[in-house]
């Protein structure tokens, strides 16, 4: 077996004593989302910097694409590596343009390739074009951050390198850049090492989560495995007792507590059609879908009786609908869900096909169970009481 | 007032041009030396404070005293005024390089380094940009005592404007020293307006930019605060 990057047996130690990291073995696939997490001093950044050769292991051997990276010249193999740190590193003497730039210049890629770069870059962080031609302090932090992130994909690279990038900024630019790395991430398919100390963060990024202590590897499994089977004390009291009661419910996906057989209708049939399935059926609402069983939307007993004098077949008639992944984890899903006051909800999957779907009262059962259910109903109590409290002031 | 410039004119055009000569070309190799060298103390840490030391104790001797040691080595003329000058303009470039390159911020040679620079890049792309605003501090404060200690030089034989300002002291005739000595000054005057410009030039933009900002924001601020 031997993976995307991959560290066999590595070790470094200073000064002939002091153990920076020993006995890693890991293996990775490729566009994994790699999540190094563990307390400071663990090692997690000196392993992470083995990758671009920032840092060279006293023994053992560090594997990129099947090439052990001793062997590769540091310089040209760094330009292949994307490198993101916490302190953003934007140089300061250079324009946005020629920061995002910066790879591309070194591999000395021609003007007018790099300023559709710069272009598609800021597109992708959703900051406006005009701001290429600044100076970093005329950006705000989460700015910078951003600019920080697209600099490491601009020369489309496929391994980013990410030293808690996102550790100095407040709660709401973080998770929004968290968004936007994962997204990108998925959407193109890079290979992300992470390294962070923050759970929520890793748990939330990673396709594969490493825990360290003190120089050593303690778990390395997908978060879901982290959290069910925890390898033993440090890990659990890095994950938080909290965190491993909500993991149930966090675990639990779409697909597991659907309804696997909807009703479905295509969308050319006629509304008679239409009716006479609902009273075969039993249900109040059908989903539609084209020919190849793809989802288009859905049609309830309401709109078909409002509308069948001016519509002859489904596909007139049918409504948009919010739809949920089979995928998609309940915790993500269920408060959209009930938020929106949705009675029925399609389940597809990757390919948009109807597999299934979601009932309220498939929900009840979970809402009932989970901590996190009986916290909401507690919230909707104290809601009630402010409210019986205010109607009883006017009478 | 005329009869004197008839009389003396051309004189103190040569030796104006001698002086300049002298310092321009200690200037030069000052930079040419003390920059590089600056630049490498960055990369051996550990030479740093020796060698910035050994700069410093060189500064400290008298200059009419080196000027004079200069003799038995290098003989009388212009090669002794010089090497003695280069000698003085040594330390504030040095210095500054090395403070300047050093106070570059680690995360920045760190991204260099992490991106794919190579050290030379590093250091030309990078760092020497963002130290140069200190460097250049250097460069200047080193020109203008240059000028003035190249008066000295006439001792030694090396010309320039000291020749008119000592033989108008031996002579008693001050307006021989005036011709000397209202020169230098125009001359040190002229190149530190010259290098003021240069160093606004070579200061990355945004360095400017920021610097404006801020000053701004503080003027604003005071503004606020005299409303008040």
């Amino acid at each position: 077996m031997s993976g995307f990057i991959e560290f066999q047996n590595v070790a470094k130690v200073y000064n002939g004593s002091k153990v920076a990291v020993e006995n890693v073995d890991l293996s990775f696939e490729k566009g994994e989302f790699i999540c190094f997490i563990g307390t400071s001093g663990s090692g997690k950044t000196t392993l992470m910097r083995m990758i671009n050769r920032m840092n060279t292991p006293t023994s053992g051997k560090v594997m990129v694409d099947n090439q052990d990276v001793a062997n590769l010249n540091p310089v040209e193999l760094r330009r292949r590596i994307g490198y993101v740190i916490q302190s953003i590193g934007l140089m300061p003497h250079m324009t946005i343009r020629e920061n995002i730039t910066l790879v591309q210049r070194l591999l000395k890629v021609d003007e007018a390739t790099r300023e559709q770069t710069a272009n598609k870059m800021i597109d992708l962080v959703e900051l406006p074009r005009e701001m290429l031609d600044r100076y970093p302090f005329e950006l705000s932090g989460g700015q910078q951050q951003r600019i920080g992130v697209v600099r490491a994909l601009a020369a489309d690279q496929d391994i980013i390198l990410m030293d808690e990038p996102f550790g100095a900024l407040d709660p709401i630019t973080r998770e929004a850049l968290q968004d936007l790395i994962k997204n990108l991430q998925e959407k193109l398919g890079k290979t992300v090492v992470f390294v962070t100390h923050d759970m929520d963060e890793a748990l939330k990024l990673a396709s594969q989560l490493v825990v360290m202590s003190h120089g050593h590897v303690v778990q390395a499994d997908t978060p879901e495995n982290v959290l069910r089977h925890p390898a033993n004390e440090f890990v659990e009291e890095l994950i938080g007792e909290e965190r491993l009661l909500q993991s149930k419910p966090d675990n639990t996906t779409v697909g597991e507590i659907m309804i696997p057989s909807a009703v479905t209708i295509h969308s050319d049939r006629s509304l008679s059609d239409a009716i006479t399935m609902m009273k075969e059926r039993r249900v109040d609402s059908l989903i539609v879908t084209n020919n190849d069983g793809i989802l288009q939307g859905i049609v309830d007993i309401q709109n078909l009786n409002r509308m069948r004098s001016k519509a002859s077949s489904v596909g007139d008639i049918m409504v948009d609908v919010p739809f949920v992944h089979e995928t998609d984890y309940l915790k993500h899903t269920l408060q959209k869900i009930l938020n929106l006051g949705l009675k029925v909800v399609p389940v597809v999957d990757k390919t948009q096909h109807v597999v299934g779907l979601l009932t309220r009262s498939s929900l009840v059962d979970l809402v009932y169970d989970t901590i996190w259910g009986t916290d909401m109903n507690a919230d909707a109590a104290d809601d009630a009481g402010a409210l019986g409290s205010t109607a009883m002031k006017e009478v | 007032m005329q009869a004197f410039i008839s009389e003396y004119g051309s004189q103190i055009l040569e030796k104006s041009g001698q002086h300049l000569y002298i310092s321009a070309i200690a200037l030069v190799l000052g930079i040419l030396v003390a920059v590089p060298a600056g630049i490498a103390l960055t990369r051996a840490d550990k030479m740093a404070s020796p060698i910035i030391n050994v700069v410093s104790a060189l500064q400290t001797i008298p200059s009419l005293a080196l000027l004079t040691l200069m003799l038995p080595i290098f003989g009388i003329g212009r090669t002794p005024a010089i090497i003695a000058l280069f000698i003085y303009s040594l330390l504030p470039i040095l210095r500054n390089t090395y403070l300047g390159m050093s106070n570059v911020n680690d995360e920045y040679r760190d991204v260099a380094k992490g991106m794919g620079m190579s050290n030379v890049q590093s250091i030309l792309q990078v760092e020497l940009p963002i130290a140069l605003p200190t460097i250049m501090a250097g460069i200047h404060l080193s020109a203008i005592y240059v000028i003035s200690w190249a008066t000295l030089a006439s001792y030694i034989g090396a010309g320039g404007l000291g020749d008119l300002i000592f033989s108008g002291l031996y002579n008693y005739q001050p307006d021989l020293i005036f011709a000397g000595t209202i020169p230098v000054t125009i001359i040190a005057l002229i190149v530190d307006f010259l290098l003021t410009k240069l160093e606004q030039k070579m200061t990355p933009k945004a360095f400017i930019l920021e610097e404006k900002q801020q000053s701004s924001q503080i003027e604003q601020e005071e503004a606020q605060r005299r409303e008040r």
